[in-house]
């Protein structure tokens, strides 16, 4: 059984088996959204969580302090992420009915007198997380290694939680592009959504129905991309970012055989049965041609699309290509974790001699 | 007037009334008077639309983000009477506040705050998006929270360096690293093979990106005392002054979002 989980547990499984719980939340949210649901999830899930957590090893990993956060975040995400849609689905059934939004009924439009109604939720806030961070620091210690020594490094070396994400990028693309360009379009993205977002609804309360788009597409990035790479790269990377179960001892001797090949490679010696040229840019050809295609051409192809046409006249046109293009790149990282585990593929483009590898 | 209770008794000094100058607020006019009238209060409007109070719809994300920032500020002043950011002091210094101080969990507390206040203001971005309150009138505030966030991470990210122990410098070995595959202006990115001239190389491991980062080409020293400053001065400093930024407009773009 242990052995099972750790085998599901690998990114080329897990990735693909979250992608379709995350299909079916939002496929069925109006089943998800429900406290039945809730009350349901959290009675099934909670035997397996108890089974796991009796494992002396798993339970040492969970309660390590520097894992503490991210089993807080996970417990929080989850949560409110069925809150959210919770509220959401109720009001998206009050409008479906011509009625308002919760946060439209007249008692609730009401203005009520800062003080007592908001000091007081305010205070209760506050010293419910006074009690929460000094029981933490009473009971977590945080934690010390040993002095720094800058020519012994550890394996893995392993940067903050909050930046294991990125960290995890780095498997499947270079630096220069999952630790910079990446974050950049991350941070970019998030800045210009409501000038690419340009629909009135859903103002002010929760809803699901009249923003789906919306919000499909930030839920995907921010609990496939985000949430889901920290998670695997804190509790599933081990010595030389290699990938072990939850129930597996980190075996610093651990092998794993791993040949990616380069599309040129493929194209040239495998398609083309023939050495790999010596020009760079005619070796890397196919690539080039293909990512400047995927980046440049398929917006433009996206037009001829009968809801990309109906998209780009109602947004117009800097708003759409701006849109276009970061959901390009967004789709890029699940797109080269499927090539890699597919086809073995390391780079599209292989250009060392630049540093330009993608 | 013997009757009278000792709470009033106490209300009725010239010291009380010298620093409330109004009554109990349990009517209108003293309930207006203690907000508008005290520094910290007043960055709530006098009045606001009960859907805007309620813990469902505001989850206190936002609030207890700048709370725990209040708390790392004052836990984080505590911390810089015993440490010294030099490779000499740094790592006995933080042993020191374990070993020597009596009951100590203010080490804790910045460090475990500090994580937690990354989660908050995820879920309060989180909450904001999931009630559309990026939209008109919004979208500059929502601009600015989303620096907020950048720079929450890069206050905790800088702040990991100062244990000076293994997982700090190695940790940010790692980040540094990435920054020196930066296209253009890092020596090891994309671009960088191209700004020579002649045996001139323009960007090198001597001068690019994560040079100024860590102001050298490892992390050592000058890097300790560089993150230090980041963490302690300069971006709080920025925070603060973003944070005044982000509530002014709060306030002004109409208060907490409301359905239009």
């Amino acid at each position: 059984m242990r052995e099972f989980v750790n085998y599901l547990a690998d990114p080329i499984r897990s990735f693909p088996i979250f992608l379709v719980f995350f299909y079916l939340m939002i496929r069925y949210v109006k089943v998800v959204a429900t406290k039945k649901f809730a009350v349901i999830g959290t009675l099934i899930s909670l035997p397996p969580i108890a089974w796991a957590l009796a494992d002396k090893n798993f339970f040492k990993i969970v309660i390590r302090p520097d894992n503490l956060p991210i089993n807080f975040l996970i417990i929080t995400v989850v949560f409110f992420t069925w809150f959210s849609l919770y509220k959401g689905v109720r009001n998206d059934g009050r409008l479906a009915a011509g009625e308002v939004p919760i946060e439209a009924l007249p008692e609730n439009r009401e203005k009520v007198w800062t003080w007592p109604n908001l000091v007081y939720t305010e205070l209760f806030c506050m010293i419910a997380m006074t009690i929460f961070l000094v029981v933490w620091a009473i009971y977590f210690k945080a934690p010390l290694e040993e002095p720094a020594n800058p020519t012994w490094a550890p394996n893995p070396a392993k940067a903050p939680w909050y930046f294991l994400g990125l960290q995890e990028m780095l498997v499947y693309f270079d630096p220069w592009y999952a630790g910079v360009i990446l974050p950049g379009l991350i941070v970019a993205g998030l800045i210009a959504i409501p000038y690419i977002d340009t629909n009135p609804k859903g103002n002010g309360y929760f809803c699901y129905e009249d923003r789906k788009m919306a919000i499909n597409l930030f839920l995907f990035g921010w609990l496939a991309l985000w949430v889901y790479l920290i998670i695997v790269g804190t509790f599933l990377r081990g010595p030389n970012w290699t990938f072990y179960g939850p129930f597996e001892y980190w075996d610093y001797k651990k092998v794993v055989a791993e040949y990616n090949v380069n599309l040129s490679e493929f194209f040239w010696i495998i398609g083309l049965n023939q050495p790999l040229p010596s020009n760079m840019i005619l070796r890397e050809i196919v690539g080039i041609v293909i990512s400047l295609g995927y980046f440049f051409i398929l917006p433009l192809a996206s037009l001829k699309t009968k809801y990309g046409a109906k998209l780009f006249k109602d947004m117009g046109t800097i708003r759409y290509f701006i849109l276009i293009f970061l959901a390009v790149a967004m789709a890029s990282l699940p797109i080269k974790m499927a090539l890699r585990w597919l086809f073995s593929l390391k780079y599209i483009v292989a250009l060392p001699e630049l540093e330009l590898n993608f | 007037m013997a009757d009278k209770g000792l709470a009033q008794k106490v209300r009725d000094t010239q010291v009380w009334k010298s620093i409330f100058r109004h009554g109990p607020p349990d009517n209108a006019r003293n309930r207006a008077a203690v907000v508008a009238g005290n520094v910290f209060l007043h960055l709530h409007p006098i009045k606001l639309k009960k859907s805007g109070v309620e813990l469902g719809y505001t989850w206190c994300m936002g609030g207890l983000t700048f709370f725990i920032f209040l708390a790392l500020a004052v836990t984080g002043v505590l911390l810089m009477f015993y440490y010294r950011p030099t490779a000499e002091y740094a790592f006995n210094d933080i042993v020191a506040m374990r070993e020597h101080v009596p009951l100590g969990i203010m080490r804790e507390i910045h460090r475990w705050g500090a994580h937690a206040m990354v989660i908050t203001v995820w879920l309060h971005m989180f909450r904001v998006f999931m009630t559309g309150s990026y939209k008109p009138p919004r979208e500059f505030n929502w601009g600015v929270g989303v620096i907020l966030l950048v720079l929450t991470m890069l206050l905790s990210f800088t702040g990991y360096l100062l244990p000076w122990d293994q997982l700090a410098i190695w940790a940010i070995a790692v980040g540094a690293n990435m920054a020196k595959a930066t296209p253009l202006v890092g020596h090891g990115g994309p671009g960088a093979a191209f700004a020579v001239i002649g045996d001139f190389v323009m960007v090198s491991d001597k001068n690019d990106v994560r040079y100024q980062l860590l102001g050298g080409r490892f992390v050592g020293e000058p890097a300790l005392l560089r993150f230090y400053i980041l963490h302690c001065v300069f971006i709080p400093l920025v925070v603060g002054t973003l944070i005044a930024v982000h509530f002014w407009r709060v306030r002004k773009d109409g208060g907490i979002s409301a359905p239009l």
